[in-house]
């Protein structure tokens, strides 16, 4: 056992020194093989979180929500509807929603203002997004000022920062009292800018919403679970287009490895005419072989997803991010909170580290059972 | 003892450029003598050496290495003859360029599963053997011609084989060279190892620590002298 040990250690031993003898080579190949790794990864990190973000603002979205439209636009909506959709069987509650687009010039940004049901700050006070609080550089006890509908100025406290568990659902978003809310964008006039539906049952999410339309045929009724669908679909559908794109670099990168294994260099056959005329038995070679592979592989694999988190975590994916984020989906400006897809990365070992291994072994294993001798005769 | 008992090799057997590069060839080679191979080139000298030593297996016949049959064993115990039994010494040297000295001597070693200091410590005891202690750490390709002489040789003693064998050993020596191989090969000798050289150089087959000399021509021993 122990010299099973040793037997690997050697071997391991001689083919990281074949490695630094053929430096220029390996390290053009650890490259090449590195950045298609790192597309790749890029691809799926970007994607996964995504739709982990898109997941995330939905699990905190209402069931169903109810808006008004005229003209094909959505417009406020009067709070006399409440009654209508809470006298329908199943609906649990129904209630009002205030929140609308700030646009902040002094950072050129868009905040989204919310009057929240539970938990309202006091009046004068806001809770907002971490995005805000860094673009201002505010902390709690700071003071924002907005400009109202009327053309003055009101000055509200920052009373917390939110919690960075989603950036993209809390990034830019301020909480405020309903009465700053109308300070702000004038009097509601019994009117809210959308109503949002619980109800008892999700099965009958459907039904409701077929018998809410009924009633208000002047509304659209938007349900969670396709805004869900819909999320899921745009984007492994963009992640599906990239990864196509790539597959032609794997497909490339796979004829590169292929003609470099199976076209074994004078040196290399000769080095392995030495090493079986030594002493060394076919396993062994083969077990150099798989080392060298191995390691190279899996240092390319491993530098691969550490470079593509970087530049999907920390640099917002951005040779992607025209592709995947979109701009009329979602936000503009986000930075993705790191998520990463175990199964996917697991896929992505085997489709690289696999068949670079069997493409540099099988090769070698050729080469390596051909009698020795040939050594013997100078080759 | 190897014995080699209607030993024949052909290469490209049944095609147009089929080639016999040994006839049928019966053969004794004590255990601990000196033995020298002589012929021209192109005689069949590396073919017969190739077969006693287990890097190729004969078209027809059989081979006896210290009292066991050879011919028909699978490759894995081939190897494992060929790396315990045999230390070899190539006319080209074949050292691993790129590697230490010490490297390429204890390469031989690596699939035992020793303790790398244990080979180390064997190596260095080689080195100090051939005066090449200070060149252990030195780049094969940094070496001369009779420093790498020297490496092969100590390459070849690293499992402690019991039978050494050269091919050609001083084809790219200067005669000096050639003279301190050969007291090298007769320590050997001395130590109790068999030893079989093929060689066409007068300063090995009429060398005094000599014991017995096999004639080869196109393939066939046509003589052999004390």
């Amino acid at each position: 056992m122990a010299s099973g040990i040793e037997r690997q250690k050697n071997v391991l031993d001689f083919t990281l020194s074949s490695l630094l003898r053929r430096k220029g080579k390996n390290l053009a190949l650890l490259a090449v093989y590195t950045l298609l790794v790192f597309l790749m990864a890029s691809v799926m990190l970007a994607t996964s979180a995504i739709r982990k973000e898109a997941s995330l603002v939905l699990k905190e979205a209402p069931e169903m929500v109810v808006q008004r439209t005229v003209a094909g636009r959505q417009d406020p909506i009067p709070l006399a509807y409440l009654e209508k959709i809470r006298d329908i069987a199943g609906v649990i509650s129904s209630d009002g929603r205030y929140w609308g687009y700030y646009y902040d010039p002094v950072v050129g940004a868009n905040y989204t203002l919310l009057v929240p049901r539970d938990e309202m700050p006091e009046p004068g006070t806001i809770i907002i997004g971490p995005g805000i609080a860094a673009a201002r550089l505010a902390m709690a006890g700071d003071t924002l000022e907005f400009k109202t509908q009327l053309g003055g100025i009101l000055e509200l406290v920052v009373d917390g920062v939110l919690a960075r568990d989603s950036e993209l659902v809390a990034s830019d978003l301020v909480l405020v009292s309903a009465s700053d809310f109308q300070a702000i964008f004038g009097p509601s006039n019994g009117l809210a800018t959308d109503l949002v539906v619980r109800v008892a049952n999700p099965r009958e999410l459907s039904t409701i919403a077929e018998k809410i339309a009924a009633r208000l045929p002047d509304t659209r009724i938007i349900l969670r679970e396709e805004m869900l669908r819909t999320y899921d679909a745009v984007f492994s559908w963009r992640g599906g287009i990239l990864a196509l794109l790539l597959f032609g670099v794997v497909l490339a990168f796979v004829i590169i490895s292929w003609d470099k294994a199976s076209g074994l260099s004078q040196e290399e056959r000769r080095e392995i005419g030495i090493l079986k005329a030594v002493g060394w038995e076919t396993s062994d070679v083969i077990l150099m072989k798989f080392w060298e592979g191995a390691v190279v592989s899996v240092s390319a694999f491993l530098l691969g997803v550490v470079l593509a988190y970087i530049h999907v975590f920390f640099f917002s994916a951005r040779l992607f991010a025209p592709v995947l984020k979109g701009w009329a989906v979602l936000y503009p400006q986000f930075r993705l909170v790191p998520f990463i897809d175990a199964s996917q990365l697991t896929a992505l070992f085997f489709l690289t580290v696999v068949p670079y291994a069997v493409a540099t072994i099988i090769p070698s294993w050729r080469a390596s059972v051909t009698d020795p001798d040939a050594v013997m005769k100078g080759l | 003892m190897i014995v080699l008992d209607r030993a024949k090799k052909v290469f490209a057997q049944g095609k147009p450029n089929e080639f016999i590069a040994l006839h049928e060839t019966s053969l004794v080679i004590e255990a601990d003598r000196l033995t020298v191979i002589r012929g021209p080139s192109g005689s069949g000298k590396t073919t017969l050496l190739s077969l006693v030593g287990c890097m190729a297996r004969p078209t027809s016949g059989r081979i006896h290495v210290l009292g066991r049959e050879i011919t028909s064993l699978p490759e894995r115990f081939l190897t494992e003859i060929r790396r315990k039994t045999f230390g070899f010494i190539f006319q080209q040297f074949n050292l691993i360029p790129g590697l230490t000295a010490l490297e390429n001597v204890i390469l031989p070693a690596y699939p035992t599963g020793e303790r790398r200091s244990e080979l180390e410590k064997r190596a260095a005891a080689l080195f100090d053997l051939f005066g090449l202690a200070s060149k252990s750490k030195s780049r094969i390709e940094w070496l001369s011609g009779g420093e790498a002489q020297r490496v092969t040789i100590a390459r070849a003693l690293i499992n402690d084989p019991a039978v050494v064998i050269a091919d050609e050993p001083t084809a790219h020596l200067d005669s000096k060279l050639s003279r301190e191989f050969m007291a090298t090969m007769g320590r050997l000798r001395g130590e109790g190892r068999t030893v079989l050289i093929a060689s066409h150089d007068p300063l090995v087959y009429d060398h005094p620590a000599v014991e017995r000399v096999f004639h080869i021509r196109d393939g066939r021993i046509d003589g052999a002298g004390p």
